[in-house]
């Protein structure tokens, strides 16, 4: 009896994710050789929705553009998350300033994810807060066009976004660090740049790599950040897959759907592979 | 305690039929109810359309004059569609464009409509009926409203191409198309499709991003630029189709887009925020830029307009008291209230006389007659929209409808041209 304990305090959650994710994500696979018409599925094993993926230069373009917005996107939050975090841990003692500015960071998941980037359209815009403030300082004569509608405003929109997902973990792992390390580091004659470097980055590896997952995993899947703030003009893999299903493709969405899903796996294992984040947790 | 209960119910019911008498009696009901109120009044309709016509308004307005609940579910072109061939159990009556059905209709998700219990179904306007305005105008290219309007049984999945008994959809709201511009901003007067590619507007322009409507108006610019010439714009031939795509590209490249709309408010918003001065439109867009005090015109261009018309279709399930319901809702539809209120908006609706009943002679001449207002013209919502002495762009229902050259369309080589849409829009 005893035995077959643990299978059964595993069984609802085993139940669970398999019913819920990987039933569906089975289906995924099994409908992308599946062939279609305008309206109906045709259950069949072709190759075609694979072959268009692969063989049209616009997938490649499209699938090449999403990881550029999700590495540079990854590039800018790291960067700004680790010094967030860092000024949390290092630079504010008191505990009751740590969490009022720990909440701060938190402002902008207060609305919709919809109506936070909604809200960057009249601060960008050709004749929109940040133009007009720029031009009446006389800081610039015509409006920058670049702030909206472009790939600009996807990563500004995408750092807003997701800059959060890496303060966090980094910031976990940074209140983890025996204070007395830093204080040998120092004792042993390590300056400020070799602390952070030797003694620092290493010891916040787990919460980087949990905050890098969470960050490219999220822009890859994204579809609607990437049609508001490039007005239509820039895809990402999510916009196409969500055009196709607006177009009934099912099956050619589906494929899509699994060599995204094929990409975002293997990256998420290099990550892991590169950074054991067990280890600290 | 037990007997109470039991004659609570039959007293409300007797309640509620007396209240049904006096409002026959007073004349208070305006459409045609024949049922009775009190099993009607539990029926509700799902109906699933887009913002053109998926409006409170009308439904508070069925409430009031049918006594059923119109639920209305609203979403953009595409999605309807979607919805109604993959979904069609979901919602009794599909609010949906004649182009859009020409790919429904063929799945069975739709029953016909017998024209028979449409009273008003020799009144409708002769664009639906005989597929020409008038006797003498051109039936304009593409998937037009008669092409796909009729079958010949109830089974029937290819459309009839003449007038039957049997209706795919019942006409409802309809309009010529043309490009919007911000004629504060554009600084030249726009007089042809092809203004669109002025590098004077380089970055300003926009076009909307739903394929089967943008291609045309894609079409209207290439045509008008002497970039392609089409032998049916509403049916093109894979090499059209190419070049129409290159030249998007070509312009997109170059930079001339601002972006690419999918929604109403999406369009209205780009031309109000003065992000674009000249884009792909539509009507109350325009209306809705210009009750917002941004000068904003529906400009007549030399070429002529893109036209689309939708109507409500049935639902295949639909049966017994709620199939009953349904039809006293078309019926309504094309009684006057709901014509008068579409025609306010900018809209033309399928029944004009009893239209022309529920509106005043201003606006009446205002909206259909291209007449200048004699009296400040309301919008629904009670916001002056027009000054006295306007006039319409574009002028009377038959100057604008008389001069559609095309139709929104589901082309043969629908497929392959949604592949190329999706590259212009990923290029």
């Amino acid at each position: 009896m005893s035995r077959w304990f643990p299978w059964l305090q595993a069984a609802p959650l085993a139940l669970v994710l398999a019913t819920f994710l990987l039933l569906p994500i089975a289906l995924i696979v099994v409908v992308s050789f599946y062939d279609y018409d305008s309206f109906s599925l045709i259950p069949d094993f072709v190759l075609t929705n694979y072959q268009e993926v692969f063989a049209s230069p616009v997938t490649w373009q499209t699938y090449l553009k999403t990881l550029w917005f999700a590495g540079l996107t990854w590039l800018v939050t790291f960067a700004l998350g680790f010094w967030l975090a860092y000024y949390l841990a290092f630079v504010v003692q008191d505990a009751t300033w740590r969490t009022v500015l720990f909440i701060l960071c938190t402002v902008p998941f207060w609305t919709s994810n919809l109506i936070r980037m909604i809200a960057w359209v009249p601060f960008l815009g050709r004749n929109g807060i940040m133009n007009n403030t720029l031009m009446g300082a006389g800081l610039i004569e015509q409006p920058l066009e670049f702030l909206l509608f472009s790939d600009f405003s996807v990563i500004l929109a995408f750092v807003h976004l997701y800059t959060l997902f890496m303060v966090v973990p980094i910031f976990n792992t940074m209140m983890r660090i025996d204070r007395r390390l830093l204080e040998a580091a120092r004792d042993a004659g390590a300056g400020f740049w070799q602390t952070l470097w030797c003694v620092i980055l290493p010891l916040c590896k787990p919460g980087i790599g949990i905050g890098s997952i969470f960050v490219v995993v999220l822009v890859m899947g994204d579809f609607a950040t990437v049609r508001l703030m490039s007005g239509g003009q820039s895809a990402s893999v999510g916009l196409m897959i969500s055009n196709q299903i607006g177009l009934m493709q099912y099956p050619a969405a589906a494929a899509n759907a699994v060599v995204l899903l094929a990409m975002v796996l293997l990256l998420v294992a290099a990550m892991l592979r590169a950074i054991d984040i067990r280890k600290e947790l | 305690m037990t007997e109470q209960k039991k004659t609570q119910p039959s007293l409300t019911r007797r309640g509620a039929l007396a209240l049904a008498g006096a409002a026959l009696g007073s004349g208070a009901v305006t459409g045609f109810p024949t049922l009775w109120a009190q099993n009607i009044r539990n029926v509700t309709l799902r109906q699933i359309g887009t913002g053109v016509s998926g409006l409170n308004p009308i439904a508070e307005q069925v409430k009031k004059d049918l006594g059923f609940t119109l639920q209305l579910t609203v979403t953009d072109t595409d999605a309807v569609a979607q919805r109604a061939a993959t979904q069609a159990r979901s919602f009794d009556i599909a609010d949906i464009e004649y182009f859009s059905i020409k790919k429904v209709y063929p799945t069975g998700a739709l029953q016909p409509i017998d024209t028979k219990r449409i009273k008003l179904a020799d009144k409708i306007v002769p664009i639906f009926t005989t597929g020409r305005l008038t006797p003498e105008s051109a039936p304009g290219q593409g998937t037009s409203p008669f092409s796909v309007g009729f079958v010949e049984s109830k089974d029937a999945k290819t459309f009839a191409g003449k007038r039957t008994d049997l209706m795919t959809l019942m006409p409802t709201v309809y309009n010529a198309d043309t490009l919007g511009i911000r004629p504060d901003l554009v600084g030249r007067p726009i007089t042809h499709w092809k203004d669109l590619l002025d590098p004077a507007f380089k970055g300003k322009a926009s076009i909307l991003n739903i394929p089967g409507i943008g291609i045309m108006d894609a079409a209207m610019v290439a045509e008008s630029a002497g970039i392609v010439k089409y032998g049916d714009k509403g049916n093109m031939t894979r090499a059209e189709i190419d070049k129409t795509i290159a030249f998007l590209i070509e312009a997109k490249r170059a930079g001339q887009f601002r972006a690419f709309w999918k929604s109403f408010d999406e369009s209205v918003n780009l031309m109000a925020s003065g992000e674009v001065v000249i884009q792909s439109m539509w009507s109350p867009a325009v209306t809705a830029v210009r009750s917002r005090g941004i000068p904003c015109v529906y400009q007549p261009l030399a070429e002529g307009y893109r036209a689309w018309g939708s109507g409500l279709g049935l639902m295949r399930h639909l049966s017994g008291l709620e199939l009953d319901a349904a039809y006293e809702y078309m019926n309504w539809y094309l009684s006057g209230w709901c014509g008068a209120f579409l025609n306010r908006q900018g809209y033309y609706s399928a029944v004009l006389e009893t239209a022309k009943a529920n509106m005043s002679e201003n606006e009446w001449g205002y909206w259909m007659e291209g007449k200048p207002a004699t009296a400040d013209i309301v919008a629904p919502d009670g916001k002056v929209m027009e000054k006295a002495g306007a006039v319409r762009d574009g002028g009377s229902f038959t100057d604008r409808m008389g001069k559609v050259v095309c139709w929104n369309s589901v082309m043969n080589e629908d497929r392959y041209m949604i592949q190329k849409w999706n590259e212009f829009i990923a290029a």
